[in-house]
């Protein structure tokens, strides 16, 4: 899933103390799952702005909605009818809900309610770590199924550098060395030769370095 | 071993010497007379002299620089690169601009992690990592061949060299990840300095078993220490360096003002042990802003005077 997490509510009453009515937008998707802006969030967030602006004698209006996704034509629809009545829309989506909602109604200022990490994992109650930085030229074969890329602080495919300690990072020792786990892993899978294959120079051009990157199918495309 | 290139540092170990190399880091500002100052300490002790490339990841002057105006003072210098700040195209733009100098030596390392240093809010590049550092310095010096394909006019001719950590985890990849540095086309390594020597001689006995000592120079890396602060800082804060308590203790048992000498006999001591291990073909002296004390350490040891070659 997408990780995000939620806004300081100072920076959300920054973005829209000039408006009097805001929609607060939810999305059902990933961001409800790490917690960060599904319905329970989306009530939470329009609670605390309510009293917040009742405190200050401001009369605001603060709508609560939550969408099945952000990231889709066909749910951002639903909001077309009722969007008009507000001032603003505070999404609680990820950064690609966010954009999609603004591309999509062009005249409604459209701020971001939480900040958008990674690609990864809910390792256990409240803690979500990364795992994937969406290179485009998926080397997970030769790696034990443990993503160098996204777990090594310095991306190298030749690993581990000379940092690594007691299986932790050079950065931080509550950060595994992702070079140590993709080790351990060929280990355990009686691999461990492999390891000195060297890892080709990547082409990064499926990457972010590429530019803008698209996807298209043409055998969904209808 | 013949050598191949005009390296001096590389026709000193060809000839079966025990060669010796020091690094200098470049100063946080612009004064050329700084470099100048320690290169001019050492010049007559040493083969070859290391610029860091930006160690630690504090911002420093360039190590190109600093190692044209050693070249230009007639010292072979070792271009330091890490590949955390330039991506393939800084990379090779830069080995061709030290080619240009005739600078004969580089050592390929990925550098130490920006959080470390005074930019700690911004971006690494680690468009490849150093083993492909080395690839591609072997690719542009033997196939005189750009990455991208393309002929290079007058390719480089540089001595090829990268680190090792005998002591870094895990142990048990240590001689698998040194071969896999020589098949990528390390012709020589500087280690970690060693502070544990039997560890250390338990690697060098490992990596002989699978023969890599005949196709790789390994210079031994040393660190005297100036107190017995330095020692606990290395062991506790310094992430892969193992310092026995042996040696904390015997730096803390002598009085303060003494702790400096001892750390060079410690130092001493290690060389002159470490000279009869097989494969180690010489010495990397980073004596840390304190190179006034290679030249002791060089005496001392029976190294000097350095050997001339054409
Ligand atoms: S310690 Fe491990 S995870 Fe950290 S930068 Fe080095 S190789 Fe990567």
């Amino acid at each position: 899933m997408i990780v995000a997490e939620k806004k300081p509510i100072q920076e959300i009453i920054e973005e829209i103390k000039t408006h009097d009515s805001v929609l607060i937008l939810g999305c059902n998707e990933c961001v409800t799952v790490c917690e960060a802006g599904g319905k329970k969030e989306v009530g939470v967030l329009a609670s605390a702005l309510r009293m917040y602006f009742l405190n200050k004698g401001r009369d605001m209006r603060i709508d609560e909605h939550t969408l099945e996704r952000q990231c889709d034509h066909e749910y951002l629809d639903e909001i077309r009818e009722m969007i008009d009545q507000y001032d603003g829309v505070v999404s609680l989506a990820c950064g690609v809900g966010v954009q999609f909602t603004a591309e999509k109604y062009t005249q409604k200022p459209i701020y971001p309610g939480v900040n958008t990490f990674f690609m990864g994992v809910t390792e256990s109650r409240g803690v979500w770590t990364e795992r994937c930085q969406g290179c485009g030229q998926c080397i997970l074969a030769s790696t034990g199924g443990i993503c160098p890329v996204s777990r090594c602080a310095k991306r190298i495919l030749n690993g581990p550098c000379g940092g690594s300690t007691t299986g932790n990072c050079e950065i931080n020792k509550d950060v595994a060395c992702g070079w140590q786990l993709i080790i351990d892993r060929l280990k355990a899978l009686g691999r461990l030769d492999e390891y000195e294959e060297l890892a080709p120079i990547k082409d990064w051009s499926t990457d972010r370095a590429g530019g803008p990157r698209k996807v298209v199918r043409e055998d969904v495309q209808s | 071993m013949t050598a191949k290139t005009p390296s001096r540092l590389e026709k000193v170990l060809a000839a079966g010497h025990l060669a010796v190399t020091s690094e200098c880091g470049p100063p946080r500002g612009s004064d050329p007379e700084v470099i100048a100052k320690k290169a001019e300490m050492i010049k007559d002790y040493v083969d070859a002299v290391n610029i860091t490339d930006n160690q630690t990841s504090m911002t420093r002057m360039c190590s190109l620089a600093a190692c044209i105006r050693l070249k230009l003072m007639g010292l072979d210098p070792v271009l330091q690169m890490v590949t955390r700040d330039r991506n393939r195209i800084a990379l090779q733009s830069d080995i061709l601009g030290a080619a240009s100098f005739d600078i004969h030596n580089v050592l390929c390392l990925s550098g130490d992690h920006q959080s470390f240093g005074d930019c700690a809010n911004g971006q690494n590049v680690h468009d490849i990592d150093s083993m492909q550092l080395l690839q591609t310095v072997r690719l542009m010096r033997d196939d005189g061949k750009f990455l991208g394909g393309d002929d290079i006019k007058r390719p480089p001719q540089m001595f090829v060299g990268a680190a090792a950590n005998p002591f870094a985890d895990p142990f048990e990849i240590r001689v698998p990840r040194l071969a896999k540095k020589v098949s990528a086309g390390a012709e020589f390594i500087q280690t970690q300095c060693i502070y544990n020597l039997d560890k250390f001689e338990l690697w060098m006995k490992m990596m002989r078993d699978r023969g890599l000592h005949e196709k790789v120079y390994i210079l031994a890396g040393l660190t005297p220490m100036k107190s017995a602060g330095m020692a606990r800082y290395m062991k506790k804060r310094v992430p892969g360096m193992d310092v026995p308590d042996e040696v904390v203790d015997r730096m803390a048992a002598v009085p303060k003002e003494q702790q400096a000498q001892e750390g060079i006999d410690i130092c001493v001591e290690a060389i002159e042990r470490l000279k009869e291990v097989e494969g180690v073909a010489g010495f990397h002296v980073m004596a840390i802003e304190w190179e006034e004390k290679v030249p002791e350490i060089v005496e001392r040891t029976g190294l000097h005077p350095r050997p001339a070659v054409d």
